[in-house]
């Protein structure tokens, strides 16, 4: 049953997802509309699981609730802070850095949810993968001491996006 | 109708906001004179004013009208996207070399941008200089 259910719904999150954004883009909720969006969410993966090999399994939803909201928090500390730097520190006292992270992330997703997250997050954007993926670069607006800027990072984002994947 | 003179005023609240986070972000894309600089005004200020935007205009059609969610679906994209283009524009950065050199990521790597065939190399710098 089990294996079933596996095989109707090889991706239940996507099948969700694709069932929200159909309802949602309907001019008025209705109960069909939800009915033939979840038949979507059941098409369209069946369709595309042959195009995305590997995709992730076991994704923590609990683990990733919390962490939406934490980064929601950070956006908006995020966006006062740039706002505020923007406003009060003078071009030529602005210290820019990069800081080179090293990744312990392996899988494509969890890097794309940690660059992400690091370019909504204070004052950083993430501007390059190194060839195997091993270690992400970022650019900090202004900084006066870049390894806290790394600490937080690794501690703050990247630990919990791989407790989220697994 | 204390209803509505909250909601009224809650509209008008984030629509200043968002209103003023927008100003922030172009104020900031004109003040700074580095291209990485420029990149986070309004990758971060733009979502957040936008963002405000958006919350002002749910109220409004939940207080006013018949109400809609549209936003959410709006605001998901925008905070899927933001971060894409931003990491394509700092790529083309590094990849034109307009910008201070990084450094390198360690263990014999290169990163992914820089790594180009010397021939095309060349070809690059001399387009883009």
């Amino acid at each position: 049953m089990t294996r079933m259910i596996g095989w109707f719904f090889p991706h239940p999150f996507l099948t969700l997802l694709i069932a929200f954004v159909w309802t949602v883009l309907q001019p008025q909720v209705s109960a069909g509309m939800v009915v033939f969006g979840l038949i979507l969410g059941m098409i369209i993966p069946l369709m595309t699981t042959r195009w995305w090999p590997d995709r992730p399994s076991g994704v923590r939803f609990g683990k990733l609730a919390v962490y939406i909201v934490l980064v929601l928090r950070d956006i908006i500390v995020a966006n006062i802070e740039v706002a505020w730097i923007v406003l009060t520190v003078p071009n030529a006292k602005l210290k820019p850095a990069w800081i080179v992270v090293p990744l312990d992330l392996r899988q494509p997703e969890a890097i794309t949810v940690l660059a992400g997250t690091v370019t909504l997050t204070p004052g950083t954007v993430s501007s390059d993968l190194s060839e195997n993926g091993h270690s992400l670069l970022v650019h900090v607006l202004h900084t006066k001491d870049p390894e806290a800027d790394l600490k937080r990072i690794k501690e703050r984002y990247e630990t919990r996006v791989k407790e989220i994947f697994g | 109708m204390i209803f509505e003179t909250v909601a009224f005023f809650a509209m008008a609240f984030f629509l200043l906001v968002g209103a003023v986070f927008a100003l922030v972000g172009a104020i900031g894309l004109l003040k700074f004179n580095d291209t990485m600089t420029r990149l986070h005004a309004p990758t971060k200020v733009g979502t957040m004013g936008i963002g405000s935007l958006l919350v002002a205009s749910m109220i409004n059609s939940f207080a006013f009208g018949d109400g809609s969610i549209h936003e959410i679906l709006i605001m998901l994209f925008l905070f899927v996207t933001a971060p894409v283009s931003a990491h394509f524009m700092a790529k083309v950065n590094l990849h034109r070399n307009e910008c201070e050199k990084p450094p390198a990521p360690g263990e014999d790597e290169k990163w992914a941008t820089l790594n180009v065939p010397e021939a095309d190399r060349n070809l690059s710098t001399r387009r883009g200089g």
